[in-house]
């Protein structure tokens, strides 16, 4: 039993999804970690450090660029033979290219795992984490993907060989044509340790900067709700839930927002989740460990200063 | 572009609180409110759209399931669908199952594009485009938020981590449909009574000769931890001390 795992990579650094996969998978056999893309040396060396990984297999080509599952898939297709399990996060290169590699070796993917029981089965959410399913797969090699937050990440620390793949032509059949970046540098949502939230009520782009004030005072990653998404007051990425990220932080501070069962999708795997609304029976108040009933606009501002009082800042 | 194919399932309405069977066996369908994966319906506004904007000519809307899937087809087919083709099986099929079938319409029709939600909210799969676009050699762009036709080619915006990115995929292209690439309408009641005369195949699974056995085992089916509710602070000195202590009792990472 081998396992190899797709590696997660963006602007030439490793995702911090990556070590969370592949300490996920630490059970299942030795583990080589694939790097496809090009001007990724940096992402395979911080990959060769993960402990617990055997080698890293690395394909530089033009046409792995954009990441594209036409691209991606042929290339892990290829190497699949020499391995039980074929595994990358839950990302959205991950969503789009296993399921299209799964297909290509006629094999039933299982996605979204949440915990691996043995080395052929597995549990995963549905119903937007109302119900948890628990599978075993009845075939003789599995395309997994792996949610990063369900995860703590493997240790740091090893020198793994970095090992060159031969492969054909990579043909990627989309053109790239523009990228619609997030600028600022806010930790990785789905693997921050404290995420601050933000709904639909704080009016506009201009009110969810208080959101995004408190996030930076306390080093946390922003999220928002699909509604604010909708509304323009936050960039899609942000979005947590059914449809967005699934996020797992130490602490969630979540600000008007009424908990939706699509959006309570997103922050199951919170340890703590602080609420501050207007309503105090809203289903996110509920169910929060602390919450506040209150005007997001006079309890954020005052929150910060608060914080400030007592030398909290990170 | 001539013809375009749109995939819609039936699946739990999505405002449902749905309940775990006791027995471990799955989630009770049985008496619950049923619609159209809300996925799908972007797939078909999208669809829809193309006709109305001149840039397709047909819209064959497909779905796989029981007898009673024909109620979202009649829904797409009254939201402006052309025709209606409802694969009929009993099972609940796996999404590798399910792709295949729809390779096999695929074949048949040759239609330039295929819409497909992204992911149906029962399951929360997000496989089905994927795998049909590997089965078909179709060009695939996922998740996609926007949609322009270009000349042989589509301009597709996708949503991905880092926020947004746009490609150009030649026809024929399978996408999937994102929840913000449009507003799906609600169709008028005369249109919803002129759904009803539109063709409409039907057409059982076992007839395409395609394997449908299941790869996986559902061992069982569990409801997720509960969450204990907290406390309700009164102050906002209150609320940044538990917040002070949290942080305090943090790991570092
Ligand atoms: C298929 C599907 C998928 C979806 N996926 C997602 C998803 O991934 N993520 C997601 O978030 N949603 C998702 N949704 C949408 C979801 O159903 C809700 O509509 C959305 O989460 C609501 O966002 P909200 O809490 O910002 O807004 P609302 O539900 O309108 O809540 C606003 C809250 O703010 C409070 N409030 C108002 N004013 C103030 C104030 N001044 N101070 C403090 N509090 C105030 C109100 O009491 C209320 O609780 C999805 C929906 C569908 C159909
Ligand atoms: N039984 C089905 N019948 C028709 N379309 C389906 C079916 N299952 C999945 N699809 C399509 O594939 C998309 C993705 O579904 P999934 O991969 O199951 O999450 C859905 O939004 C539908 O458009």
């Amino acid at each position: 039993m081998a396992v190899l795992v797709l590696a997660d990579h963006d602007l030439g650094r490793l995702s911090p999804a990556t070590p969370r996969v592949v300490h996920a998978v630490a059970e299942l056999g030795p583990i080589d970690v694939l790097v496809l893309g090009e001007g990724i040396d940096e992402v395979a060396a911080e990959a060769a450090a993960i402990a617990g990984v055997r080698r890293v297999r690395v394909a530089q080509d033009a046409g792995l660029l954009g990441q594209s599952a036409e691209a991606l898939a042929p290339i892990l297709a290829d190497l699949a033979e020499g391995y039980t399990h074929i595994v990358g996060s839950a990302g959205a290169v991950g969503r789009d290219v296993f399921p299209h590699l799964a297909a290509r070796l006629d094999l039933m993917p299982v996605t979204d795992v949440v915990a691996i029981l043995g080395p052929n089965r597995f549990q995963r959410p549905i119903y937007a984490g109302n119900a948890i399913e628990t599978v075993v797969s009845n075939q003789d090699k599995h395309v997994l993907t792996i949610r990063a937050s369900a995860f703590r990440a493997a240790a740091r620390g090893n020198e793994a060989a970095i090992e060159p793949v031969p492969h054909g032509d990579v043909a990627a059949v989309a053109k790239f044509v523009a990228a619609h970046r997030t600028e600022g540098d806010v930790p990785d949502l789905a693997t921050a340790q404290i995420v601050v939230g933000g709904g639909v009520s704080v009016g506009s782009a201009e009110g969810f900067k208080l959101v995004e004030q408190l996030a930076a005072w306390l080093g946390a990653a922003v999220g928002a709700t699909r509604a604010a998404v909708d509304a323009g007051y936050a960039p899609n990425d942000w979005q947590v839930g059914q449809t967005g990220k699934i996020i797992a932080p130490d602490l969630y501070i979540a600000i008007g927002i009424s908990g939706a069962l699509q959006h309570l999708a997103g922050i199951q795997g919170a340890k703590k989740i602080v609420a501050i609304n207007t309503d105090a029976e809203a289903p996110l108040v509920k169910l929060a460990d602390v919450a506040l009933i209150g005007d997001l606009f006079t309890v954020v501002p005052a929150l910060i200063g608060e914080l400030d009082r007592l030398g909290v800042r990170r | 572009m001539k013809k375009i194919l749109v995939t819609v399932k039936r699946v739990v309405d999505h405002n449902v609180r749905i309940r775990v069977r006791p027995d471990g066996s799955g989630v009770e369908t049985s008496g619950v409110r049923m619609s159209m994966n809300p996925f799908c319906k972007h797939a078909v506004e999208a669809a829809v759209a193309l006709v109305e904007a001149g840039k397709a000519e047909e819209v064959v809307v497909v779905s796989i399931g029981p007898k009673a899937s024909n109620d979202v087809i009649l829904t797409a087919l009254a939201m402006g669908g052309t025709r209606g083709i409802l694969i009929e099986t009993e099972a609940a099929l796996e999404t590798l199952a399910i792709a295949k079938l729809l390779a096999a319409v695929v074949a048949e029709e040759q239609p330039d594009l295929v819409l497909l939600g992204k992911q149906a909210v029962d399951d929360d799969s997000n496989h089905v485009g994927q795998m049909l676009a590997a089965l078909t050699g179709f060009a695939q762009a996922t998740f996609a938020s926007q949609i322009g036709v270009e000349e042989g080619a589509l301009e597709v915006t996708r949503e991905v981590d880092y926020g947004r990115v746009t490609v150009s995929v030649p026809l024929p292209a399978i996408v999937t449909a994102d929840l913000r690439l449009n507003t799906p309408r609600n169709a008028a009641l005369p249109m919803v009574m002129k759904a009803r005369s539109k063709p409409l195949a039907v057409r059982p699974a076992a007839d395409f000769g395609i394997s449908l056995a299941p790869r996986l085992t559902i061992e069982t089916v569990s409801p997720p931890s509960e969450r204990e509710g907290g406390r309700i602070v009164a102050s906002v000195p209150e609320l940044a001390a538990a917040i002070a202590q949290d942080i305090a009792g943090m790991e570092a990472l």
